[in-house]
């Protein structure tokens, strides 16, 4: 018997409409675990360098976590992975909600869908019934109300559904993929699911998923739910009100915006304001959303409630669902101080289908490049002059990708090249060809400047997390910090932390020291591996400070749960396996050092010697070599001799080089 | 009639601080797996969230008693502007609906309130669901004596027989002793 995981992949060739069910090797989750782990082992296998994103060869895989459907709260993660037609590189955005969980109860960890179907079709996963149904009457629907439409057609009011809108069949860059309140939406899984033809996967299970000592993992649970009820109570004190709790940021709670609205850029990432939040700004913001939220909702077994449903009499009465940033990135990017606009714009573009971080930035992209007379009249034929109008015509264009929305949907850096004529001064904003979060800061922050160059998400949110975003003003706090830090993996992250200065010597750039840096932002990306692995929710391990899962209760929960005994240096092993798979997978695509670095005015003070000590450093502790490329001793030293293999026949790694 | 002490127990459900997560349906289905926590599976639940997310709906309701045959008529309530389900409110496993039964077999399941030996403090719905929309309650009532209950495999065997006949049970229990006897 399996344990945690069901030992079954769906494969589905959506060519031939052929579906097989497909018994995995054990040995494959003692290696890499599930979840990202796994699926970037197949992705490795099958899917040859030379494969372009809407090739047919693309490989999409809907995976599950180890921990998905069992009693662990909040294992509700499905990772969605393919090449991505904006990176180019191997993408795997992930949701929350329903999805995973119903798929692990209808007896099968992954779906994995190959080729093109030739007509718009949507799978029906009902245990062991699978079918792939027409799809023809969707066409063009909204991803949330295609949802309910399918569990109508089905007569399953419990079925879940993962849908993409009307940008995901337009192979929108930023389309997402939408399943109740939840979406996977960065690098552009919508488009790829679109380009294949599926316009949704349905899933129905009423089959068990097993746990090997369950009794022992009920306790190691109850130690969890205790420390949860602990941090709900005991908000962290010192910073600021969405990072003192856990879960996601709770957006949905909170309505006190000042940190992000005069600290965050608006427009195209542009401009700082810096009195946003005054008295009548701050009504105005606090009643909306009063208005709009109607219930905070949460995904699957998690007691928190990250999300909420959302109407307002502005967006006709009609209801969905939303959670975090976006929030505000629309009424930010667009310049309309009226929160109410954000609510009312999001829940088209929803329905569409896009991704909310990265389509306000183009849409602000666009703007700019009109009153800069890059774009003229007529690109913005029949466009309303009033900022809200001009929003919701470029997204209707971008969505649809009907005139200069066709250039834009490929995303900012593609269209800036396009477009030519000075616009890609405009693309200020990317990395690895991906828009960032709208910062714009002084100071150049060591640990974050590892994070955004090095990470293979190429997002920050997924990749900070455990280690204070910024140092404690005084000692008396530094110490409080520390006194209950149970979380970290070794004691000198307590001293890091006591020494870190917001000022002088002890402060940014040159402290935390590259060495130091090296081992915080190695730790804060090895709990997101882990936490990508077992299908665990950021929110509650990674993401957070103080979070209720850590290194050190991980082990112990997966020993119970899946049978594969193993202790802490075990699993760094198996993450670490994993992630530099996921890197060579991305080196043989041809990603290098040159590729890993932040816009020019991330930071105004820029030390380029320091940048470039860092990326030395950083990969010299990982085991890469000075082009960011695994040398093969790291490799053979986590099993991965046959990739060392593949990178030295195709002269990625040089003998030597190590 | 002697009169006779009875402990009542309850679970009032604050059905509007529920955010939908179903961990009590899935804390449930582990508990009552055998043996104990060896697995999950909300379908065996005897707790379920009813939900219509769009519609603002998310209604635990938790498994009453096996109804053998469907009701003459069925109900359908609107609170607040917001239409539930036919039967959206009754607890019965019935054959109207899929409800409460069995993936398997197709049983009538019924809450015990976590029944066990050391019997516990609260049911594990109520324990797993930080949010307090479950809150159990007991209390002593004096009531009549009522007659003796019938032994759960008499339960087990009426539902049985409903469900597929009293000839097939009675086939089908013979044709396994038959085998068992060897």
């Amino acid at each position: 018997m399996r344990y945690a995981e069901t030992g079954y992949d769906l494969e589905i060739d959506l060519a031939r409409g052929n579906i097989e069910r497909v018994e995995s090797d054990p040995r494959l989750t003692e290696l890499h675990l599930g979840g990202l782990g796994t699926s970037v082992k197949t992705h490795w296998d099958r899917v040859p360098p030379e494969t372009k994103p809407f090739d047919p060869e693309n490989l999409l895989i809907f995976g599950t976590g180890l921990l998905c459907g069992t009693p662990a709260f909040s294992a509700n993660r499905t990772l969605v992975t393919f090449i991505s037609p904006q990176s180019e590189l191997l993408a795997y955005p992930m949701m929350g909600g329903f999805w995973s969980a119903e798929l692990k109860y209808a007896g099968y960890d992954r779906v994995i869908f190959r080729n093109k179907s030739p007509k718009l079709v949507y799978i029906w996963i009902h245990n062991d019934k699978v079918e792939i149904r027409d799809a023809s009457h969707l066409k063009g629907k909204g991803a949330l109300e295609t949802q309910d439409l399918i569990r109508q057609e089905l007569k399953e009011p419990r079925a879940q559904v993962a849908a993409i809108g009307l940008a995901g069949e337009s192979r929108v860059f930023t389309a997402s993929i939408e399943q109740g309140r939840s979406s996977a939406s960065r690098l552009g899984g919508g488009a790829v699911m679109g380009d294949k033809k599926i316009k949704a996967v349905a899933v129905r299970g009423t089959q068990d998923v097993n746990l090997a000592r369950g009794a022992e993992f009920m306790e190691h649970m109850e130690d969890v739910t205790e420390y949860i009820r602990f941090r709900n109570e005991n908000p962290i004190p010192d910073v600021m009100t969405i990072l003192s709790g856990i879960g996601s940021p709770q957006e949905m709670k909170h309505t006190d915006e000042k940190w992000h609205t005069e600290n965050f850029m608006w427009g195209n990432a542009r401009t700082r304001r810096r009195d946003f939040w005054s008295k009548p700004n701050e009504e105005n913001w606090t009643t909306a959303q009063l208005d709009a939220v109607q219930r905070l909702i949460s995904c699957f077994n998690c007691p928190q409630q990250c999300g909420a449903l959302v109407s307002s009499e502005g967006v006709g009465g009609q209801k969905y669902m939303m959670k975090c940033f976006g929030k505000l990135t629309y009424s930010m990017a667009a310049y309309v101080d009226d929160l109410g606009f954000n609510f009312r714009i999001l829940q088209r573009a929803t329905e569409y289908g896009v991704d909310s971080f990265s389509t306000p930035q183009i849409l602000a992209f666009a703007v700019e490049l009109y009153e800069a007379g890059i774009l003229t009249d007529k690109d913005f034929e029949g466009c309303p002059s009033d900022k809200e109008g001009r929003f919701f015509w470029l997204l209707d264009r971008v969505a649809r990708r009907e005139g200069i929305g066709d250039v834009l949907a490929d995303g900012v850096y593609y269209a800036a090249r396009k477009i030519g004529k000075g616009a890609e001064e405009f693309d200020h904003n990317t990395i690895k060809k991906h828009e960032q979060l709208p910062l714009k800061l002084g100071m150049l922050d060591p640990i974050y400047f590892l994070m955004y160059t090095t990470n293979e998400k190429i997002s920050i949110t997924q990749i900070e997390g455990n280690f204070p975003q910024a140092a404690f003003p005084t000692r008396e706090q530094r110490e409080a910090f520390v006194k209950d830090w149970p979380q970290i993996p070794d004691e000198r992250f307590k001293q890091y932390l006591l020494d870190w200065e917001p000022r002088g010597d002890q402060a940014i750039p040159y402290f935390p020291t590259p060495d130091m840096c090296s081992e915080i932002v190695d730790w804060m990306e090895m709990l997101h591996n882990i936490d990508d692995a077992l299908g665990l929710c950021a929110g509650m391990g990674s993401f957070c400070l103080k979070p209720p899962y850590h290194i050190h209760n991980y082990p112990k929960l997966i020993s119970a749960a899946a049978g594969i005994d193993m202790d802490e240096a075990a699993l760094k092993k198996i993450v670490n396996r994993s992630r530099n798979l996921h890197r060579a997978f991305n080196n043989r695509r041809g990603m290098t050092r040159a590729d890993e670095k932040p816009p020019e005015d991330h930071w105004k003070r820029r030390f380029p010697e320091l940048e470039e000590q860092l990326l030395s450093t950083y990969y010299k502790f990982k085991g890469w070599n000075m082009d960011g490329i695994p040398t093969k001793e790291r490799l053979v030293e986590l099993d991965l001799g046959y990739v060392a293999e593949d990178l030295e026949k195709r002269g990625i790694l040089k003998d030597g080089q190590d | 009639m002697a009169k006779i002490e009875k402990k009542i127990k309850t679970i009032t459900i604050d059905a509007d601080k529920c955010n939908g997560c179903r961990a009590c349906e899935i804390i449930c289905s582990a508990f009552h797996a055998a043996p104990k926590y060896s697995s999950s599976n909300p379908a065996r639940s005897r707790i379920h969230v009813i939900s219509h997310r769009l519609k603002d709906i998310w209604l635990p309701v938790f498994a009453g008693e096996y109804a053998p045959a469907e009701c003459m008529g069925r109900d359908k309530y609107v609170i607040d502007g917001k239409e539930y389900d036919e039967c959206g409110f009754c607890r019965a496993s019935c054959p109207s609906r899929d409800l409460f039964k069995e993936p398997d077999s197709g049983l009538p399941l019924k809450c015990d309130m976590c029944e066990s030996d050391p019997p516990l403090s609260e049911p594990m719905c109520v324990q797993k669901c930080l949010n307090d929309v479950l809150i159990y309650e007991e209390r002593e009532e004096e009531v009549e004596d009522e007659e003796v209950k019938l032994e759960d495999v008499e339960i087990g065997l009426e539902s049985m027989i409903d469900k597929y006949g009293l000839q097939n049970v009675m086939d089908t229990v013979s044709r396994i002793s038959m085998s068992k006897k060897g």
